[in-house]
Parts: C-alpha cells; sequence; structure tokens
C-alpha cells in the first residue's frame, strides 16, 4: 500500500476538501481559541485572586467572563470534537471521506470566520466585546441597556457560527448512516461514532431555536420590536426558554463526544472490550432524547410555579440514570483488564473521577429548593467546569493523545504526556473543587470583585493558584507537541492495538484512507479472528489520489460575515454585497463538477 | 455510489434539513402563541385579518404543489417538453403567492399594523416573513431548474435535484398550512 | 506520594482552609429563617448521598486501577461484553436513590411556594440598577438597601425590577428568586433570630452587579416597631442656621432633589428615598459604611465607587460636600 505524497501549498489548504485536513484545520484553529478562553480566565483568575483586586475594570471583566464562556464553548470545545468527528468519523466507518465533502470544507470556513468576527470585538476602539454573559439574558441585551455594539457582535457572529455547526450536523448523519462499509451493522459501530450520530441529531435540532432566539434579539435592537421589551407586553423569560431549551442539548452535544472518546480508549488500553456496549450505546441515545424535557432546571429561581419546578425537577434526575450507568459501564470494562497506563488512559480515567464529582453537583441542582442556594453562585461555576473541564477536555486530550499517531505518524511523549496529566489534574481541582465552597459562602458568579468580609479570599486565590498550574499544563503539552514533530517515536498503522478499523490503515492514512474498503463481520474488527477476511485476488486497489479541490465553500462562506456586517454598520450596501458572494459562491459550487 | 440505507446521499441530506426546519419554524409559530392576546395595542388579529382572500392565497400555494408534482413525473419520464411547463407554473403560482404577501402586509402597515406597533405586528410579520423568505428561495431554485430545462440540461439522469427541490416546496407548503390554521384560521 | 494519596490531600486542602477564617457572613449553611432551614435540611441530605455515590465510585475505580494493572506476561484478559443482571441492578439503585432525593424535594418545593400567612408582613422589593428600593405598603414607608423585619413574624417579601432582571439572595433567610420586569415573584420566611443578614443581587444586571449588595435587619419587636414609627415620620427638620439647613440648600442647588425623594423636601423617584439615610448602617448598596468619610467619597464620585452608577459626577465644592454630609446625617 502507498500513499501519495500530499501537496502542501496554501492553495491546497484552500481549497481542500479531504476530511483529514479538515480535522487538522478544525484542530489548531479550536486550539487557538482554547488558548485564547483560557488567557481570558487567567485574566478572570487574576483579579479574583484578592477582594477589591483592580487587575481589571468591572466593564473589561464582564467581557472576559461574557467571551470566556462563549468562546470555551462555541470556539473551543464544540470544534475540538469536530476536529475528531472529520479525521476519524470516516477511518472508523470505512469510507473514503464524509458524504459532502465541500459541505465540509464550508462549515470549517465559517467557523473561523465566525470566530474571528466574534473576536474583532476586541480589537475595535474600547474594545466593545460582548458584555451580557454567554447566556445574554434579555432584557439587559436590549438597546435600552446595552447601547453599543457589544451585543451585536455577540448575537451576529453566533448566528454566523451557528450555520457552521448546522452544516456539519447534516453531513456527519449522512456520512455515519450512509457511507459505512459493508457488513458495518449500525451495532458494530465505534462508540466514537454512535455519539457523533446522536450529537449530529442535538445539533441540526437545537441549534434552529438559538437561531430564532438570536434574529427575535436582532429584530429587538434593530428594528423596533418587543419581543423580549415588557413596555409592549413581551417577557423577557422568552429569551431564557428559547436559550435554553437550545442551551440543555448543547451540553449534551458538548459531552457526548467526550464519552465517545472514553468509549474507544478505555477498551484499548484495558485490552477487552467495552463492557455492554448495546447498553451504552442506548444509554448516549436516551440522553440525547430525554436532554429536550429538563431545560428549565436553569430557571430554578425564575418563578415559574411549584408544578413546573417539580416537572423539571423529575426529569433532570432521571437523565442522571443512564449517564450513571454509562460510568458503571466504563468501570466494568477496566475490571479484570490489564491496563496499560498510558497518557490516554490518563485522561481517560481522570474524565471518569472528575466527571463523576461534576455530575453529583448536577443532582444537587436538580433539587429546586437546594438549587436556589446555589444556581448563579460559584457552586454552579463548580459543577459546569467538573463536566465540562474535568468531562469534556480531559476526554478531548485523551482523543489526543490516543489519535495524535494516527493523524501525523508520531507518537505524543509519554513523560511529558504524564506530566501534562498530573499538572492538570491537580490544576483543576485547586481551581475549581474550592468554588462550591465559595459558592455556598455566599459569592455569586459573574461578579468583578467581592468585599474581604465574606471570608471567601483565601479559597479565592487556592482556585486561582490552580488556574494557572493547569495554564503550566498546557505548556508542557505544547513543548511535547513541539517535540513531537521531529523526535516523536514513529507510530506505524497501530500503536495501541486499537480495536476499531482506523488502526488497519497507515498514519497517517493516505489521502483516499482505504486501499480496499474492507468488509466488515464484527463490532472490532481489527482484534476477532472472524474479522480476518483475505483481500480477493481480483478485489480492485484504489488509485492513489488526492481528492478535488474547490474554492467555493470559502467563497461562500465569505459572505456570512460580510452581510453580518452590515447591521454592525448600518449599511444597506454591505447586506447586498454580502449576499451577491453568498449566492454566487453558492451557485457556482452547485454547478462545479465535483466528485468524491 | 451505493448506500448503506440505499437512500441517496442527498435526499437523506434534505430529509434532515427538513427536519431542523420544522424546529425553526416551531419556535416561531410557539412565539406568536405564546404572545397571542398579549398585544398592549392594536390593531389585533380579527380586526385585520383577511380569511377570504389568504384562503386564495392557500389554494394558490396548494396548486402549486399538485405542479410541481406534476413537473417531477415529467423530468423521471424524461418529458423535457412538459417538465419546463409544470416548471414555471410551480414558480408562477409562488410569485403570485409572493405578491398576494406583499399586498397583504403592505394593506396591514396602511391600517397601523406594523413590526414595531404590538406583539402580534411583530410575531406575525416575523413568521410569515421567515416563511415568505422560504418561498422566495424555492421560486428561485424552481427558475434555476426551469432555466436549466430550458437549455436541455435535465432529464432523467438528475431527476433527483428536482425531487429534492419538490421535497423542499411541499415542505414550505405544508408550514403554510400550520402558519394559516393557527394565525388566521384558530384566532 | 502515591497518586492516590496526594489526590486526597489536595481535594482536603480547600475544606481546611475553609474551616479557617469565618464567619462568614454570606453563607447558605447558616440558616436564620425556616425557609433557609428548610432548603438547609434537604441539601444535608442529598449531600450525604452524594457522598456515598462519591466513595463508592470514587474507590471503585481506585481499586481497578491499582488490582488490574498490567502485569508482565499475563494472559490476554477474558472478553466479557456484559452482564444483564449487573446492568439492571446498577440502573434501578441510583433510581432508588433518586426517589429518596425527589421525594423530599417535591414536599420542600410546595411548603416553601405555599401562599403566605394572613398575617405576613408585606414588603414590595423593586430592583434597581443597582440598588434595592423597600416599600412596605400596610405601613406607609419606603426606603431603600436595608430592609428592617421583626423576629418570628411571617414576612412575604413581593419582588419584581423596575429595569432588568435581578435577583435577591440574602442566603441566610432562604433561597434566591429573580426580580424580572413585567413579573412579580415572591419570598416567604419567618426570621428565627435577632441580627443583621447580609446579601447580595445574584443576577447578573450590568457593570455594577458586583456592587449590588443588601442588609435585612431581623429586630426583636419592639426595635422593629421604633424602627417603624422612625421611618414614619417625616424628614427631620433642620435648624435654621445649621450646617444641615446649607447642607439642604445645596442639595437644592445641586439637582439632587430630581431623583431622591425626602419627605417633605423633594419627591424625586430615580434614585433611593434619602428621608432616614442617615439610620443606615450602609450607603451605594452596602458597598460602603455610612460614615462621613465614606459618604462623602460616594458624594464626590459615584461612578468611581460604582462603574456605571447613574448619579452623576458633579464638581461638588467642599464646604458644599462638608453641609450635605452633615445633612444627610441629620436625616435619621
Amino acid at each position: 500500500m502507498s500513499a501519495a505524497k500530499a501537496v502542501s501549498t496554501w492553495k491546497s489548504w484552500l481549497t481542500t476538501t479531504d476530511h483529514k485536513r479538515i480535522g487538522l484545520l478544525y484542530f489548531w484553529t479550536a486550539f487557538a481559541f482554547f488558548l485564547i478562553g483560557g488567557l481570558e480566565a487567567l485574566i478572570i483568575r487574576a483579579q479574583l485572586a484578592r477582594p477589591g483586586n483592580t487587575v481589571v475594570s468591572a466593564e473589561t471583566f464582564n467581557q472576559l467572563f461574557t467571551m470566556h464562556g462563549t468562546t470555551m464553548v462555541f470556539l473551543a470545545l464544540m470544534p475540538l470534537s469536530a476536529a475528531f468527528f472529520n479525521y476519524i468519523v470516516p477511518l472508523q466507518i470505512g469510507a473514503r471521506d464524509v458524504a459532502f465533502p465541500r459541505l465540509n470544507a464550508f462549515s470549517y470556513w465559517v467557523f473561523l470566520l465566525g470566530g474571528l468576527f466574534l473576536n474583532a470585538s476586541w480589537l475595535l476602539p474600547n474594545h466593545p466585546a460582548p458584555d451580557a454573559g454567554w447566556f445574554g439574558y434579555a432584557n439587559l441585551t436590549s438597546r435600552e441597556f446595552s447601547p453599543g455594539p457589544n451585543i451585536d457582535f455577540w448575537l451576529l457572529g453566533l448566528q454566523i457560527l451557528g450555520v457552521a455547526s448546522l452544516a456539519a450536523g447534516f453531513n456527519f448523519i449522512v456520512t455515519i448512516l450512509n457511507l459505512r462499509a459493508p457488513g458495518m451493522k449500525m451495532m458494530r459501530l465505534p462508540v466514537f461514532s454512535w455519539m457523533t450520530l446522536v450529537t449530529s441529531f442535538l445539533i441540526i435540532t437545537a441549534f434552529p431555536v438559538i437561531t430564532v432566539a438570536l434574529v427575535l434579539l436582532m429584530f429587538d435592537r434593530f428594528f423596533g420590536t418587543h419581543f423580549y421589551l415588557p413596555s409592549a407586553g413581551g417577557d423577557p423569560v422568552l429569551w431564557q426558554h428559547l436559550f435554553w431549551i437550545f442551551g440543555h442539548p448543547e451540553v449534551y452535544i458538548l459531552i457526548l463526544p467526550a464519552m465517545g472518546i472514553i468509549s474507544e480508549v478505555l477498551p484499548t488500553f484495558a485490552r477487552k472490550p467495552l463492557f455492554g456496549y448495546t447498553v451504552v450505546v442506548y444509554s448516549g441515545v436516551l440522553i440525547g432524547f430525554m436532554g429536550w424535557g429538563v431545560w428549565s432546571h436553569h430557571m430554578f429561581s425564575v418563578g415559574l410555579g411549584p408544578i413546573a419546578d417539580s416537572v423539571f425537577s423529575a426529569t433532570t434526575m432521571l437523565i442522571a440514570v443512564p449517564t450513571g450507568v454509562k460510568i458503571f459501564n466504563w468501570l466494568a470494562t477496566l475490571w479484570g483488564g490489564q491496563i496499560r497506563a498510558t497518557s490516554a488512559l490518563h485522561f481517560a480515567v481522570g474524565f471518569i473521577a472528575l466527571f463523576t464529582i461534576g455530575g453529583l453537583s448536577g443532582v444537587m441542582h436538580a433539587s429546586p429548593p437546594a438549587d436556589l442556594q446555589q444556581t448563579d453562585t460559584y457552586f454552579v461555576v463548580a459543577h459546569i467546569h467538573y463536566v465540562l473541564f474535568g468531562g469534556t477536555v480531559f476526554g478531548l486530550f485523551a482523543g489526543m493523545y490516543y489519535w495524535w499517531p494516527k493523524m501525523t505518524g508520531r507518537l505524543l511523549g509519554e513523560a511529558l504526556g504524564k506530566l501534562h496529566f498530573w499538572l492538570m489534574f491537580v490544576g483543576m481541582n485547586l481551581a475549581f473543587f474550592p468554588m462550591h465552597f465559595i459558592g455556598l459562602l455566599g459569592m455569586p458568579r459573574r461578579i468583578y470583585t467581592y468585599g474581604p468580609e465574606l471570608g471567601v479570599a483565601k479559597l479565592n486565590l487556592v482556585s486561582t493558584v490552580g488556574a494557572f498550574l493547569i495554564a503550566v499544563s498546557i505548556l508542557v503539552f505544547l513543548v511535547n507537541l513541539w517535540r513531537t514533530r521531529t523526535r516523536g517515536k514513529v507510530a506505524g498503522n497501530d500503536p495501541w492495538g486499537g480495536a476499531t478499523l482506523e488502526w488497519t490503515i497507515p498514519s497517517p492514512p493516505p489521502p483516499h484512507n482505504f486501499d480496499v474498503i474492507p468488509t466488515v463481520a464484527s463490532r472490532l474488527p481489527r482484534w476477532s479472528m472472524t474479522q480476518l477476511k483475505a483481500i480477493p485476488e481480483d478485489a480492485e486497489l484504489e488509485k492513489p489520489h488526492a481528492p478535488v479541490g474547490s474554492w467555493w465553500p470559502l467563497v461562500a462562506a465569505l459572505g456570512l460575515p460580510v452581510l453580518a456586517l452590515a447591521p454592525l454598520t448600518h449599511t444597506l450596501w454591505v447586506a447586498f454585497l454580502g449576499a451577491a458572494i453568498l449566492i454566487t459562491g453558492i451557485y457556482r459550487w452547485a454547478f462545479e463538477p465535483f466528485e468524491v | 455510489m451505493t448506500t448503506s440505507l440505499g437512500l441517496d446521499n442527498r435526499k437523506m441530506a434534505f430529509w434532515a434539513f427538513i427536519g431542523s426546519e420544522c424546529l425553526l419554524f416551531a419556535s416561531l409559530i410557539s412565539t406568536y402563541l405564546i404572545y397571542k392576546g398579549r398585544s398592549v395595542v392594536g390593531p389585533y388579529p380579527h380586526e385585520i385579518l383577511n380569511i377570504p382572500f389568504t384562503s386564495v392565497s392557500t389554494f394558490d400555494l396548494l396548486m402549486s404543489s399538485l405542479m410541481m408534482v406534476l413537473a417531477l413525473a415529467a423530468v423521471q419520464r424524461g418529458d423535457l417538453k412538459w417538465a419546463k411547463v409544470w416548471l414555471f407554473l410551480t414558480a408562477l403560482l409562488g410569485m403570485f403567492f409572493l405578491a398576494g404577501q406583499v399586498y397583504e402586509f403592505t394593506s396591514f402597515v396602511h391600517e397601523g399594523l406594523t413590526l414595531q406597533r404590538n406583539l402580534f405586528g411583530a410575531t406575525f410579520f416575523v413568521l410569515t416573513g421567515t416563511h415568505g423568505a422560504h418561498v422566495t428561495v424555492g421560486v428561485i431554485w424552481l427558475l434555476t431548474l426551469w432555466w436549466r430545462a430550458l437549455r436541455g440540461k435535465l432529464g432523467k439522469g438528475n431527476a433527483l435535484t428536482v425531487e429534492i427541490c419538490g421535497l423542499y416546496w411541499h415542505f414550505v407548503d405544508v408550514v403554510w398550512i400550520v402558519i394559516f390554521t393557527v394565525v388566521y384560521l384558530i384566532q | 506520594m502515591p497518586p492516590s494519596r496526594r489526590r486526597r490531600w489536595l481535594t482536603l486542602l480547600p475544606l481546611v482552609l475553609a474551616g479557617c477564617g469565618g464567619p462568614f457572613p454570606q453563607s447558605a449553611l447558616h440558616p436564620e429563617s425556616d425557609y433557609a432551614r428548610a432548603l438547609d435540611g434537604l441539601f444535608r441530605g442529598i449531600f450525604w448521598w452524594a457522598v456515598l455515590v462519591f466513595v463508592v465510585v470514587e474507590s471503585l475505580l481506585l481499586f481497578i486501577l491499582l488490582r488490574y494493572r498490567q502485569r508482565a506476561g499475563a494472559a490476554t484478559p477474558k472478553p466479557t461484553h456484559g452482564h444483564t443482571v449487573l446492568e439492571i441492578a446498577w440502573t434501578i439503585a441510583p433510581a432508588l436513590i433518586l426517589v429518596f432525593i425527589a421525594v423530599p424535594t417535591m414536599r420542600t418545593i410546595f411548603t416553601t411556594q405555599a401562599p403566605p400567612a394572613p398575617n405576613a408582613l408585606r414588603i414590595a422589593v423593586i430592583g434597581h440598577q443597582w440598588w434595592w428600593e423597600y416599600r412596605y405598603p400596610d405601613l406607609g414607608i419606603v426606603t431603600a438597601n436595608e430592609l428592617h423585619v421583626p423576629v418570628g413574624r411571617p414576612v412575604v417579601l413581593e419582588i419584581t425590577t423596575a429595569d432588568v432582571i435581578h435577583s435577591f439572595w440574602a442566603p441566610a433567610l432562604g433561597g434566591k428568586r429573580d426580580l424580572i420586569p413585567g413579573h412579580v415573584n415572591r419570598i416567604t420566611f419567618t426570621a428565627e433570630s435577632i441580627g443583621t443578614i447580609s446579601g447580595q443581587c445574584a443576577e447578573f444586571c450590568g457593570a455594577s452587579h458586583a456592587n449590588m449588595r443588601l442588609r435585612v435587619m431581623v429586630d426583636a419587636d419592639s426595635t422593629f416597631r421604633a424602627w417603624v414609627a422612625a421611618q414614619q415620620a417625616p424628614a427631620r427638620a433642620v435648624a435654621r442656621g445649621s450646617p444641615a439647613q446649607a447642607g439642604q440648600d445645596a442639595l437644592r442647588r445641586y439637582g439632587c432633589i430630581a431623583c431622591h425623594a425626602i419627605t417633605g423636601v423633594s419627591a424625586g423617584v430615580i434614585g433611593p428615598n434619602l428621608t432616614h439615610v442617615g439610620s443606615r448602617t450602609t450607603i451605594a448598596a452596602g458597598v460602603l459604611p455610612n460614615t462621613d468619610v465614606d459618604l462623602a467619597r460616594w458624594i464626590t464620585d459615584p461612578p468611581g465607587v460604582k462603574p456605571g452608577a447613574k448619579m452623576p459626577k458633579l464638581p461638588v465644592q467642599p464646604q458644599d460636600l462638608t453641609a450635605i454630609v452633615a445633612y444627610l446625617r441629620s436625616l435619621k
């Protein structure tokens, strides 16, 4: 088997439709945004290290926590997951690419442009970055109470990013359902691909709701409507309902991919199959469905009434059951295994330990009366970070250590990897565990300073130290990345003894992935003796070739931020320009001869 | 290219897209329903909505769906002549619908119902405006297909593109039935 | 140090630190009302269940990591794919625990949201960016930022806002409730001990969200009645020629009366009612103590103390400033 040497010019990257290249683009861009969001967090923690601190002004602080949340959710965590969807899913299902390679490229470019659009607000004079929280509650976001362009950047940037997510969602649904290798029945699909499928369904159903919420806000701010304004009978609580009907499925969009990664990493390094594959898959699907019924648990302090509170409390507690079931299945996977303590495994185990804590504080939040002392305090900040940092981020790092060799052909250093893990694990607990106490001792969220009389100064300092320790651990990871370029051990097809199809091809794979699309006979194709079917003598080997590129996804993508500039600059002709670019891009794309 | 479920990729993607659009319109319709009866000042729906007129619009859109079915059938049997006719008629009826909407909206504005006037104006115009934008995209799509047919580039081989356009057009029609029922008929 | 021990030590550290220091005036763990005690009891119950699950899961994990470490020359592990009974067991057990949490939860929801007693003291709370307006409709009192309630008597706060969403949170009195434009929410409680309870706004409301603090004074019955009587009285008259009178004049000249109400003197509605501001322990919504120095500091530069404050920074002459402070301190 030979790999076509991939051309690596500017043009080849700008016009790429190869899922592997797009995966790498997502990875680097998302990681850069992760660092930006992390920097925002460090400034926040520096400000809160002492009561009455003056590292930043109140307004800047409000922008920092808004951008930290928005960046981490939409520009870091989701796209890092997308990086793995892109690179790994086609390999796991035995496909040559995704169903719509140009749409895939389009998703990436729109993501990049949306992220730049949002962050451009930092660069304007007086840096009018969004400043009403990542959740942007009405009516603080109305023109009356937020007169500047801050919220406009936010609502326009998020609408652009929504397009990217939706396009990717459609692409992966069709890819996973329709492009599986022969014999790859749904119940033989690797769990990571299954979770990608569930996540994609959640994306295409949840994002339209936030789109409507943002459009209504846009109309209030630009066209004088009163959707969220009480003066004409509107209700700010409508925003909360629409936002959280999106927002709760969104957190499952954030966690399910990481759970999928864990479900791959643990069996490989325990050298036994995932325990309860069917149950783990169905739990993921169930969580996807049930996630639609819990949204008002973010609104227990709104005064919805005892019946609504009770119903949402019950549904929220119910969703803990399939979540817990997954954890037990992971433990059972490790039980009786021969556990190899690689860096990837460290992060996977860290995920279990930390996500459990986050899940338990989640159950505390599920009880409305108890939650009324917890919501909008640092207790919730602790919960969020245990599930999203201890959960998603640790899961993503597990994926990075696991799949880096497949994507680059070289292993990441194990010594540095373990150092990274321990620094991050300790840092994370130092940063976020005290927040449980800080919240219960009376410190609300989203405050730029606090008085010494609260008695939480020491705990805040500990938390800040932890945050900086996390930063050090990321530096260690970056050093590891840099060194592995030249000094990393060469990986070969299968450095870990993995069970799934991506480990049957070279690292990195040739542009066309598989010389011959395999016929799959088991859930663990690489481990199972029944899988080994000889390649028939007359099987046509795929000729090494690079996928055809196209300019039109990039062109079409450019139309969106130009369109978004129109309301920001109050000029109509800019909207026509943006629409023209978009429509031209779409038409040329539609009529371009293109074959996968 | 054979697919795992036997369904063409583009068709499957389009059904997923329609699912997504259902959530979009459901959110807008829900907003309309939540704010029903909460306008602080008029004009109110019963004063201003013209059911006879809008019934004609609705009928027009339904007929356009029929035209679409006939267009697809023509393309699938390779009958380019009738394909051109039905595709154009579908687009034409779509344009009549849009003209009707424009007329209706401008007359409402003259009677004092604007986006800013009250919650009814805001929710009504955003909901029907979004639908109208979808119809417009559909009309452009149909005219593009009709243009391709004129240049002889439409046939049995690429009937799928017409089928998907048809799916879109029927979806937009169904959404209108829901809007017509919820906004106009049930007051 | 083996990883497990190191992990445990580091997790205990913040607990130890939390024990250092105090009192914690805004702690949710020291209930001072029936409402807060109900929430606290519920939380403690849930907490111990969580501790149980935590101990079970984490120690299982720890055990597995140590016991099933890869050993040289060991055979490939048995490929177990699942076990139906186990799946049922670890579905039912957590579900049962959740039932034990759900039942007291539902009960507490309904008891804490029950309609207030008919003899409850009604107080209207209106949120503003970034201060609290309090009205006692049955007593004819209007005040700001410091609430007085009698001990042992049911109180109902009827809360709303004049601008954006805020949230009233005095942890020792109970859970928080949002102030939403167009809505009136309710917090009912009976305070159980005399003292001062701290709180602050708990819903992000703009630039000075961090500076929107509040105090609740729980008074003995006689103290409360005295306070009510004092608050119902009109503003204390100024002696002719006194510094206070000069201050009152200055208040008029600088336009303060346009925003602030002082019964008998002015009727502004934009800022807090100052009729009895001299009797408060803090000013600027709990951010500064009510001393001459701090009053002067606040008046000289409100946005400097509270970013975004609607009270403008005016060029107040030093002699006017002294007079104004003297006048405001006299308004007991």
